[in-house]
Order: C-alpha cells, then sequence, then structure tokens
C-alpha cells in the first residue's frame, strides 16, 4: 500500500453497480460492424470480398505491414461489403458489415496449440499474439505482437501487469480478474516467456479486494508478485503505474521499455493465452455498461462489432433519454453521438448519462487557487498553460512542457471555476510550433 | 432518441467544488472570528463587518451594472473581502471608512483590474492600506469589554469623552505591537494575547478563533499549510534569534511577536488568498518566507509597528515570477530517478 505518485483525485468512482455482477454474455446482433481501424497503426485491408461466406474467428482483415493484426469475424454468416460507418473516434470510417447467420460456425483452420507451452519460443509467442489480433484492451489498444517484439528487443527489468482499472464506473478488468484469473495469470506467464522474465508484476488497486484475492490465489505457485496499490485515479496510467510500482520516471517521449519497463493490461494477457490454449482469436471482450441512465447495469462479454444500442437494450435500455454516451470511463473517454456505433477492441465500457445536464460556465474564471497543480501527475502547471493557450501563445505552452500531458482530466474535475483545461491542452498540443 | 447526444471533450466528469463553495468556506472559516469580535468589543464590530459586507456586494454589483456585465456577487468573494476589510479596523472606527474602504477594495483594486483572478493585490489588503490615510482614526484601539460598548447605529464621539465618560484616557490602548517596538515585553499575559483580551483590530485580535479558523480551512483543502508554516515559522525564527528586547534566543518576545497584530489572521486568511499567491507548492513557501522576512523588517524598522498588510502586499506582486522561479520538476528529468538506465 505504500506505493503510489504524486498528484492525482480521488473521484466518485461508482464501481459498486457492477462490481458484483457476473459477466453475462451478450448475444450478437444480427448485423456486426467491424471498423477495419482498430488499433494504433495502419488500418487493414479486408481479406474476404462481399458476398464470401466467412466463419466464427476467420481472418476478415489484416494489413501484412508491421504496426497492424488481423481483424476476425466475430461470427459466422456473410460479409456484405464495407460501408462508411460511425467509429467510436466520432467519425465516419469504413466498417465490414457481417450478416449473422446465428449458426457460430467456427473457422476449422483455428486450433489450440497442441505442443508443451515450455518449448515456446518468443517468436512463436510474437507470432501467436499477431495472429491472435490481441491489442493493448486497457484503452490504447496497441498491437500486442509490436510491443512484445519491442520489448524483447530492448532489455526489460519489470514486467507489469495492470489490473488497476482506475477510471470511474468500469469493472470490466475486476470481474475478469475476479471470474477467469488462472487464464490471466497463464497469459502472464506467456508474456514472461516471450520476454525471458522470471518474475511480472500485477498491479491491482485496493478498491478490488476480491480481484486481489483471486489473483493471488491464481499465483500462488508462482513467481508473479500481486502489487496492491492506493485507490487513485490515474494510478492506472501507465507512467503513473510504473512510477509507483519501480520508482521510475519515463523521461518525456520515451516509452517503458526505455526505462526497462513492459505494461501490459489483464485482459490482453487472457486474450493472448486464449489464442494459444484454446485456439480463440480477439473476437469478444467484456464491456461494461453503467451510468445514471442505465435502468440495470451490467458487465457484458460483447462480441467485437455489437452496435451500442444491443448492448443497452440488453441492459432493459434507458430510465429517460440519456443526453450523454462515454466509450470509456468518464475521465478520459470520449462522448459518443451515435447509438449504432460498434464495440471495438479497446471499448472497455459503455456509460449513458441521464437527469440534469451538465451545465458550462460560459466565462470560467481562474482564481488562481492551484488545486490543478497539486493534482497533475505530470507536474505541470495547467491554469498557466490554459492562459497561454486561450492567448495563442503556444510556444509559451511549449515551454511549459504541456506535451507531457496525459489528458487524464485531473485539472478539469478539481477546477472550482470549470476551466476546460484538458480541452487547452489539446489545443495547444495541436497547435505547437514545428521547430 | 429524441434527444440530441451531448458530444464534449474530456473529462465529462466534475468534482462538485465551485468557486462560491470554495468562497463559502472561507466564510465559514471567518466566523469564529466574527463571534468573538461581538464577544470582545461589542455588536458595533458585527455592525462594522455587515457594512462591509453590504457595501461589497453593492459596489461590485453597481460595477457590473455599469459596465453591462454580468453580475458576479453570487461567486461569494465580494464578501469575503468585505469581512476581510472589516476584520482589519478597530471597533471605534466609523462606518464611512467601512464604506470607503469597500469602495477601494473592490472596485479600485479587484473589478477595475477585471474581476475575481485578475487582481494583483489583495483587496482587503489593499484598501487597509489606503485607509491609513486617516491614520488616528485607523489606530483608535479599545480595550475589550468596556461598559459601556460603544454605539451600534450611530459613529462613537470621543469628545470630552461623550462615549467613553471617564475612562478616555485609560480606554484607548496602544497594542502590544507599540510597546514590543521599543523592546518592552508588553504586560499582557500570554493567555489574553492567545484568547484575544487586548486591545486591536476586531478581527486580528483573537488568535484561538483565528487558528480554528484557520484549521478548518487547511480541513477542508481550501489552504494548503505552505504560506501560513513558512510566515509564522520565518517570522518566529527571527523573532527569536534577534529580539528586540537586546541579547538573543528570546522565546517570550517570539511568542507576543507571533501573537501581536493581524499576523495569525494574515498568515492564514490573507497571504493564501489564491489570486495574489504564488500556485506552486515551493513558490507558496517562498512567498510565505518572503512574507515574514518583510513583516519582521518592517515592525522592527518602519514607521509603522505593524508590518503584515505591507509585507503582503509586496508579496502579492511578485507572486506571478515566484510561480515563474519555482516550477515543479518535469517528470522524466533529473531527480535520480533514471539514473539505473
Amino acid at each position: 500500500m505504500a506505493f503510489s505518485f504524486k498528484g492525482g483525485i480521488h473521484p466518485d468512482y461508482n464501481k459498486e453497480r457492477t462490481y458484483a455482477s457476473p459477466i453475462e454474455v451478450l448475444p450478437p446482433t444480427e448485423e456486426m460492424y467491424l471498423p477495419l481501424s482498430q488499433h494504433i497503426g495502419a488500418p487493414c485491408i479486408p481479406t474476404v470480398k462481399p458476398g464470401d461466406s466467412v466463419k466464427m474467428g476467420q481472418i476478415i482483415a489484416d494489413n501484412p505491414v508491421a504496426m497492424a493484426c488481423p481483424i476476425h469475424s466475430p461470427v459466422s454468416g456473410k460479409f456484405k461489403g464495407v460501408v462508411q460507418h460511425w467509429h467510436p473516434s466520432g467519425t465516419r470510417q469504413p466498417t465490414m458489415v457481417i450478416e449473422n447467420d446465428g449458426l457460430d460456425t467456427v473457422d476449422e483452420s483455428l486450433h489450440p496449440y497442441e505442443g508443451d507451452l515450455d518449448d515456446l519460443t518468443p517468436a512463436d509467442i510474437i507470432q501467436f499474439a499477431r495472429e491472435s489480433g490481441t491489442v493493448g484492451m486497457g484503452g490504447a489498444a496497441f498491437p500486442l505482437h509490436v510491443k512484445l517484439k519491442t520489448a524483447l528487443d530492448k532489455k526489460i527489468e519489470t514486467i507489469i501487469i495492470n489490473g488497476s482499472e482506475c477510471e470511474p464506473f468500469i469493472t470490466a478488468d475486476h470481474r475478469a480478474m475476479v471470474e477467469y484469473p488462472s487464464t490471466i495469470v497463464n497469459g502472464v506467464k506467456l508474456i514472461m516467456k516471450c520476454l525471458n522474465k522470471d518474475t511480472a508484476v500485477i498491479a491491482i488497486e485496493s478498491n478490488k479486494p476480491d480481484a486481489i484475492a483471486a489473483m493471488s490465489k491464481a499465483t500462488e505457485d508462482s513467481d508473479i508478485r500481486i502489487c496492491e496499490l492506493p485507490t487513485k485515479y490515474p494510478q492506472g496510467g501507465e507512467k503513473q503505474l510504473i512510477k509507483a510500482i519501480t520508482g521510475r520516471e519515463i523521461p518525456p517521449g520515451k516509452l517503458p521499455m526505455d526505462i526497462g519497463c513492459a505494461v501490459f493490461n489483464v485482459d490482453t494477457c487472457a486474450s493472448l493465452f486464449r489464442y494459444v490454449s484454446k485456439g480463440r482469436p480477439l473476437t469478444k471482450r467484456v464491456c461494461t455498461v453503467s451510468g445514471s441512465a442505465v435502468i440495470r447495469p451490467a458487465n457484458l462479454l460483447v462480441r467485437i462489432g455489437t452496435p451500442y444500442y444491443a448492448l443497452f437494450d440488453y441492459c432493459d435500455g434507458f430510465i429517460e433519454d440519456p443526453y450523454k454516451i462515454i466509450s470509456g470511463g468518464p475521465m478520459m473517454g470520449s462522448a459518443q453521438h451515435a447509438l449504432e456505433t460498434p464495440v471495438v477492441k479497446n471499448t472497455s465500457a459503455l456509460l449513458a448519462f441521464c437527469g440534469d445536464e451538465e451545465s458550462f460556465e460560459e466565462n470560467p474564471t481562474c482564481i488562481r487557487c492551484g488545486k490543478c497543480i497539486e493534482v497533475c501527475p505530470m507536474r505541470l502547471l495547467p491554469t498557466y498553460i490554459y492562459q497561454h493557450a486561450l492567448a495563442e501563445e503556444f510556444a509559451e505552452c511549449k515551454k511549459l512542457n504541456v506535451t507531457d500531458c496525459i489528458e487524464c482530466g485531473c485539472c478539469s474535475y478539481v477546477c472550482p471555476g470549470k476551466l476546460h483545461l484538458v480541452q487547452a491542452m489539446r489545443m495547444a498540443k495541436g497547435n505547437i510550433p514545428k521547430n | 432518441m429524441a434527444k440530441k447526444l451531448l458530444v464534449t471533450s474530456s473529462p465529462h466528469y466534475r468534482s462538485e467544488r465551485t468557486t462560491s463553495k470554495v468562497m463559502l468556506d472561507v466564510i465559514i472559516a471567518m466566523l469564529p472570528i466574527c463571534a468573538m469580535s461581538v464577544v470582545y468589543f461589542g455588536w458595533r464590530a458585527l455592525a462594522l463587518t455587515v457594512v462591509s459586507v453590504a457595501a461589497c456586494i453593492a459596489f461590485e454589483s453597481l460595477f457590473n451594472l455599469i459596465v453591462k456585465k454580468k453580475n458576479t456577487v453570487s461567486d461569494l468573494s465580494a464578501v469575503v473581502t468585505g469581512m476581510l476589510m472589516s476584520f482589519n479596523l478597530p471597533v471605534t472606527a466609523p462606518y464611512w471608512i467601512a464604506v470607503v474602504g469597500s469602495f477601494f477594495a473592490i472596485v479600485v483594486v479587484k473589478m477595475l483590474f477585471g474581476g475575481l483572478g485578475k487582481n494583483f493585490a489583495n483587496p482587503a489588503l489593499a484598501a487597509r492600506a489606503f485607509l491609513f490615510s486617516w491614520p488616528t482614526l485607523m489606530t483608535t484601539f479599545v480595550k475589550p469589554f468596556i461598559t459601556p460598548m460603544l454605539p451600534v447605529f450611530r459613529d462613537p464621539i470621543f469628545v470630552n469623552g461623550a462615549d467613553l465618560p471617564d475612562y478616555i484616557d485609560t480606554v484607548t490602548t496602544a497594542t502590544p505591537l507599540a510597546s514590543l517596538k521599543t523592546g518592552v515585553l508588553p504586560e499582557t499575559g500570554i493567555a489574553d494575547m492567545f484568547f484575544g483580551n487586548i486591545g486591536g483590530c476586531i478581527g486580528e485580535v483573537c488568535t484561538a478563533a483565528i487558528l480554528l479558523g484557520g484549521i478548518y480551512l487547511l480541513l477542508r483543502r481550501v489552504i494548503t499549510w505552505h504560506i501560513p508554516l513558512a510566515y509564522l515559522g520565518t517570522v518566529a525564527l527571527i523573532t527569536f534569534v534577534f529580539p528586540l528586547t537586546g541579547g538573543n534566543f528570546d522565546w517570550q518576545f517570539m511568542v507576543y511577536e507571533l501573537l501581536s497584530g493581524g499576523l495569525v489572521l494574515a498568515s492564514f486568511f490573507m497571504a493564501t488568498d489564491y489570486v495574489t499567491a504564488p500556485v506552486t507548492a515551493r513558490g507558496k513557501l517562498l512567498f510565505g518566507i518572503g512574507c515574514g522576512l518583510l513583516t519582521v523588517f518592517l515592525r522592527y524598522y518602519s514607521g509603522y509597528s505593524e508590518g503584515v498588510s505591507y509585507a503582503i502586499l509586496i508579496m502579492n506582486v511578485l507572486a506571478v515570477p515566484i510561480d515563474k522561479i519555482t516550477k515543479p520538476r518535469r517528470f522524466g528529468i533529473g531527480g535520480g530517478y533514471n539514473d539505473a538506465k
């Protein structure tokens, strides 16, 4: 419990609405929508032609470049074609439409790895990671095989498995750790094997005692250590997590690997192991459905490509029309405007809010209380950056290291004047003079 | 869906803390001080506070009306300014002094610079400094518990001892500071000093009530410990090591210096004024130390016996430059955290 980082906030977590709800299986819809862009890197290109029939788990899109991983069909049926469809980013993007035949016929080329897990080489595991279509499930959607490959090239001292799940409302990783801890731990072992390490640290926030207990039990006979972290937002931020566990700070513009660390989300590990042990690529994920507008908040096992409305319908719909729907958590998630948007590989939660709409200060006034500085986990001066950003003095913003901002939202959260601090940071980042 | 969805930039979550709630906390923290001012100096003390607050609200509303801006009094900062300014008045002060002070604080120092958050000096302190244009009115102190209490519905008349019959010579009193300045410890006991049974401005005498309010502000996280501790610590250190009583290391002199005048009030309620203090943690320490150094310097060497308000006003001007030189260490750079790699 001694581990932490400087700054951060303690918002209302609202996790009690779903932390005890077992994961429920959401039936797929008649049509599934699979955006070609579901990871950081190059978008995929369809590998099937319109009209082709597809099997469940079959690769339907891929890209041979390094920074990409395949997309698998979440159902069996017919590929209808590529349309422009709403994407969680808020834009219309090329999206593959699969007509579900309801049979869930599994692609027969998929099979579990039958050899001895001990015989696997790092190259094998990286290959599996790619074939499984696994990306960082915590939110970043960084292709797993790319991360493993670069981590292997650099010398890694500490493997950190992120189960902190610090965003309010979200309990997807929490339930995963409670319900299938051994799948996660076996995935962690694969990653350890891939990176030639004997140990790993699984970091879990103190507000998930049952997850800590389950994971402790699953790691009893291994050298994997469970690290209980104080509940504080943004404990799960990569930089804050590494600081809390190793005491090291990632220098500006550098990666965790540059200071000997590699961080993986718990469900990412589980996804890798499922592919190796059961031959199941990433076509489903756990997604928390919550928020004040949702009648029956729940944790759902959702097929990737399911439109949002199917999740909300399954949760008995809305108490009243929501004014806001968020993909992800309330701190860093993005507001959505179309219920037809599909769940993608990194959709950890869907939140819907009703009631009094958020009010916006017309002329937000900074009273220089310094709260934003107290809470900034990156030790920035948000109020000064804000003032320079509004005055379009972007060179000054750069001098104040606006590029270090992780957009965690702590500053905006605490600001009594309700300044749009994060928004100003983003604007400044996008306008930094090149030199 | 009937309703259009709201799409805004993250975060979608905001704390309950608002500017007016912060100001309300400051007001709550000042209530014990208000109460003790009535105990010691009678209802006239409360009347001075009420007049100041009313005047501050009126001037701010009027100003907004004239410049055709949305009225800003609901942020409660005018109430805070009014209360703080009245705390700097002796109970003998006429009401028009409170009104003039409010005008200066709100219109000249705050609104003309763009309103809350834009003023470079603490409005209440600047008003106090301005009101010293009437030095006699600002420094006619009476002892607590005088009988009869001073009138509430008119200004006191001291000519021929009208309002203070028989007592005119003995009741108006020099503050302990005046005595300390000459290197003599006041006759008042330390307990009386602490609880405020001394002559002085209505809000500054009762250190016990001020500390109570200060602790409330700390617990509510309205202020941090940096400025009060650095400020009081600096004054304590210097007055202990270099007392005016001759020699060195005089803890009694130090305690009297700490409990005299507006020091404790200012260190918790004025030097910590958000707008006019640095925002970085190290900056706050530096600011507190600066206030302490200047306060002792002014108390020792200036023409006035008190130095708190000018010390803070001078440091107010330096708040932004102090921020610039006390930026926190950049994440991932220096600090020896990554030397292993």
